[in-house]
């Protein structure tokens, strides 16, 4: 566990902030202080400087419109939120939906997946990588990359790694726009099942409002062929793109590395085992088509969503709060008679207090959600690995899906894809890697593209064998108890998503979502261990070849966006601007408005 | 009106209280896309630098810097685009609700608060993009603590730019993507000089995009007609009975789906609750009960309606039918 403590003074460092940073969904700001003798940051602050309240204002509503509402927390994933409140719902109201309502949600949340991740990948993610950014920053590796064969060029038709670099400069290059493109196609797929993007209008408790026809699913599955098709030149060109920047830059594996601590919700319910109720929470759990669980060093834990649920605990240390150690506990024990924490969501209270930002006190809005590890006694400041590499990690040791499109082996995941326009069938293997690290979260996000897209025929599949055989229900009568609490845990595009429901009177009494921007942006907590951002920045190398006065920060930023950044989601409790508070004698190159 | 305009920039903060969710519809707008835009391939349109900080390239204060020009009158002229509600930053002692780059004296955030005040009186035109900055959205929910509240109430309903426009809200939740583009271009005619001044009706919002309610352009209409309400979601007949306010909620989406035709609400079976409403959400809330003003219509319609499908299912089982004749010759 890292202290709050002051770096060591050298004349070489200096404070430098990106505040806010861009090319992310939200608010953050990034303050360091990096050793340009050493070339290492010495010190990183994660914050976010908006507040907008949901765990206050639902206080009260009717617990029906619990996804709608929460759907507004996050622009671009919001129907992750929407699916996760559907879940909770489900448990608290004790429904069930059919079959087919759980693969039409499933379709939708692939899609959202092929989406979300292409357009953050290429869109957002790749300028880090450009011809533009890379003359700017490295002009070196920029040469090299000129005269460095792409390995898989006839896969994806780019020659060079410099051709690929420019087919990512935003708004000419090639593979930006086709990106851009794509992302439309997959939206489209999206409001088939969902209906909107990104505040869905057919989802609800108990199921579905969208109408089953044998035409809404071929619309997608035409649709997600030739998405299937750009699959195949994109995955490979990612491989390329990432391959090099180990070679030409060796130690960058050393980039943005933190200790495996993974965490994940599972996604995909199997619609055969799930029945929502919490007593079988363990057995559905595990029935997902990505599994969920932990990962530490390397381990898998558990793959127990009761496990998982129980260890969750929100602490303060750094955030704009007053506490609730004091306040109301509204759950004293999970349906199973496991004692529930006062710093379980469940019982969590939301009491702002807006405040100036002190980097030396309280600098954000985020909380410090953290995982309690029974046998270390540990609060563990779980990542996600920006989604899928910590949804990749533990699906492939847990070695539990099979079907056919996808198989975890144990040690990796296979994904096999049909025949498409332009390609022939192709299988990709995504491949336990050595490091938690920049670059291995944004491979495994190129792969769960193809994860989602393989797992997306076999839904399609399913939903057609209800459809023909005439099983088109898509939703289930319910009551809104007097009093009940509901769970629901899945993944956002950028990891594990949960909300955590508490009602009396039919009306809300308590509601918390923790999504998986305030895991990753977390704060110091108040046992002084620093968010995974913070952790990730801090003592990683710079590889910028720019000294202080022209520096960008481009190996930091990479990190960062490694993790999807969505600060709506983090914000729905706080998020804030930063700036440095203690001051150095060293030079304030940062501050500079060039 | 002013002389043409031949560039300008447009710049976009998402720093209000909400989800960024009108920027990423934004990008999937086709009918212009933002590539359209950007790199200028409609015609009469002036030269675009759009900054949002979504898809921007630069970074911190880099990207900041088109922000403190435009605020200092070194970047001129310019279209402020507005995303997210604006919170009340007076109702608590210190801090910030909402905050957008850094000050550099105090080391604080600037409130977005302070940005629309520096920035509004310099622009050629504001647009509200999205429901929470036209009338405050979900996040002005009653039982909030930021006391937020959209831009027309933040700077009077009767506030005008520089250039004589009134604030362009684009409501929706987020906004349809191709309405918001729409109005972009036309803004961007507008400043070029090829087109009149954008109309607008009493709630600020452009008269051909929402002056008909969802229910006339709804696929479900018919049945409403007919007297055909279901209890149950996912079938196909008319679900005002299950809380759809289409019919008096001024909305397309209905009738052009969400993008490229496809998606939507009532029409693909998601009951319409009023995102795009100066209402929205209280007045429409709990969203899964019927609207009380529903009631006498939809039990109205019944005798009507019941009638009515009487009689075309006899009408429609006589055309089901060919005309006599049709058959090959019995030589």
């Amino acid at each position: 566990m890292k202290e709050k403590t002051e770096a060591p003074f050298s004349e070489k460092i200096v404070e430098m902030s990106w505040d806010p940073v861009t090319r992310i969904v939200g608010s953050l700001g990034i303050h360091t202080k990096i050793d340009f003798e050493k070339r290492r940051v010495v010190e990183c602050y994660s914050t976010s400087s908006i507040f907008r309240g949901y765990s206050v204002f639902m206080r009260g509503k009717d617990p029906r419109d619990a996804h709608l509402i929460t759907s507004r927390i996050c622009g671009i994933c919001g129907d992750n939120h929407a699916t996760c409140g559907v879940y909770a719902q489900n448990m608290a109201f004790g429904v069930r939906p059919p079959r087919l309502a759980e693969w039409i949600i499933n379709l939708g949340e692939a899609a959202e997946y092929m989406f979300d991740h292409n357009i953050f990948q290429d869109n957002l993610v790749g300028v880090d990588f450009c011809e533009q950014l890379v003359r700017e920053t490295n002009p070196g590796l920029f040469a090299t990359a000129e005269k460095t064969e792409a390995p898989h060029a006839a896969a994806h038709g780019f020659r060079t790694i410099a051709d690929i670099m420019r087919a990512l400069n935003p708004f000419t290059g090639a593979f930006y726009l086709e990106a851009l493109q794509m992302s439309r196609l997959t939206r489209e797929m999206f409001c088939l099942m969902e209906g909107r993007h990104a505040h869905p209008s057919t989802l609800y408790p108990g199921g579905v409002g969208t109408v089953p026809s044998v035409q809404v699913f071929n619309e997608y599955l035409v649709r997600l062929l030739r998405y299937i098709d750009f699959l195949k030149r994109c995955v490979p060109l990612h491989d390329d793109l990432f391959d090099f920047f180990y070679e030409a830059l060796p130690g960058y594996e050393e980039v943005g590395r933190r200790r495996v601590m993974l965490g994940c919700m599972g996604s995909f319910q199997n619609p055969d085992v799930c029945d929502f109720r919490y007593e079988t929470m363990r057995d559905w759990g595990r029935a997902m088509y990505v599994t969920p669980g932990i990962v530490i060093d390397g381990k898998l834990i558990t793959t127990d969503l009761v496990d998982i649920n129980l260890g969750m605990r929100i602490l303060l240390g750094s955030s704009f709060y007053d506490d609730w150690q004091a306040d109301e506990k509204f759950v004293t024990h999970d349906p199973l008679g496991n004692e529930i924490d006062q710093r379980h969501p469940w019982n969590q209270t939301t009491n702002p207090k807006p405040q100036k930002r002190d980097f030396a006190k309280n600098y954000t809005w985020v909380m410090s959600p953290r995982w309690f590890e029974k046998k270390s006694g540990d609060h563990l400041a779980l990542d996600t690995g920006g989604g899928p590499l910590a949804r990749f990690w533990v699906t492939a040791l847990a070695g539990s899906v099979d079907i056919g499109y996808v198989k975890a082996t144990g040690q990796s995941v296979k994904i096999n894809l049909p025949k498409t326009a332009n390609h022939g069938e192709t299988e990709f293997e995504w491949k336990i890697p050595k490091w938690s690290n920049t670059l291995e979260r944004d491979r495994a996000r190129s792969y769960f593209q193809a994860y989602a897209a393989a797992s997306a025929l076999y839904f399609v599949e399913q939903a057609l064998k209800d459809v023909y055989a005439g099983r088109t229900k898509v939703w289930s009568q319910f009551k809104v108890p007097e009093e009940a609490i509901g769970c629901g845990f899945h993944e956002a595009v950028r990891g594990m998503l949960s909300h955590h429901l508490v009602i009396r009177n039919k009306r809300i009494a308590n509601y918390h979502p923790y999504p998986p921007t305030p895991w990753n942006a977390s704060p110091r907590d108040s046992l002084g261990t620093p968010g995974p951002y913070e952790d990730a920045v801090t003592n990683s190398p710079i590889f910028e070849e720019n000294g202080p006065d022209k520096f960008k920060g481009i190996d930091i930023m990479r990190t960062v966006r490694s993790f999807d950044p969505c600060l709506p989601c983090g914000v729905h409790m706080y998020v804030g601007n930063g700036k440095v508070i203690q001051t150095r004698h060293s030079p304030m190159f940062g501050a500079q408005v060039k | 009106m002013s002389d043409p305009i031949k560039e300008i920039d447009i710049l976009w903060i998402t720093a209000g209280l909400g989800c960024d969710g009108d920027t990423i519809a934004m990008t999937a707008a086709t009918q212009p896309s933002i590539e359209d835009i950007v790199l200028g391939v409609i015609p009469g349109i002036p030269k675009v630098n759009f900054h949002n900080p979504v898809l921007a390239r630069e970074n911190g204060d880099e990207f900041m810097k088109f922000f403190h020009d435009a605020a200092d009158g070194i970047l001129d002229p310019f279209m402020l685009v507005i995303e997210g509600s604006i919170p009340n930053e007076k109702n608590k002692t210190e801090g910030f609700w909402a905050g957008f780059g850094v000050d550099k004296a105090s080391g604080q955030p600037i409130k977005t608060c302070d940005w629309i005040d520096r920035l509004a009186p310099k622009a050629w035109a504001v647009v509200a993009a999205g429901t929470c900055a036209t009338y405050g959205g979900i996040h002005a929910m009653e039982g909030n603590p930021t006391g937020c509240m959209g831009l027309s109430d933040y700077l009077g309903e009767q506030w005008k730019s520089k250039a004589g426009l009134p604030i362009v809200n684009i409501p929706g939740c987020p906004v349809q993507p191709d309405n918001f583009m729409e109005v972009l271009l036309y803004l961007l005619r507008q400043a070029a000089g090829e087109a009149p001044m954008i109309p607008l009706d009493a709630a600020l919002r452009p008269t051909w995009l929402f002056s008909e309610t969802v229910h006339e352009g709804c696929d479900r209409g018919g049945y409403y007609e007919q007297g055909d309400f279901t209890q149950e979601y996912g079938a196909k007949p008319c679900i005002v009975k299950l809380g759809c306010w289409g019919p008096v909620v001024q909305c397309n989406v209905g009738k052009r789906g969400w993008m490229a035709g496809i998606g939507g609400c009532p029409n693909v079976g998601g009951i319409c609750i009023g995102c795009t409403m100066p209402g929205f959400p209280d007045k429409f809330m709990s969203f899964m009960d019927q609207p009380p003003g529903s009631m006498l219509s939809s039990q109205a319609i019944q005798t009507y309606g019941r009638a009515i499908r009487a009689l075309r299912a006899f009408t429609q089982a006589s055309v089901n039918k060919e005309p006599p004749g049709r058959r090959p010759a019995t030589t």
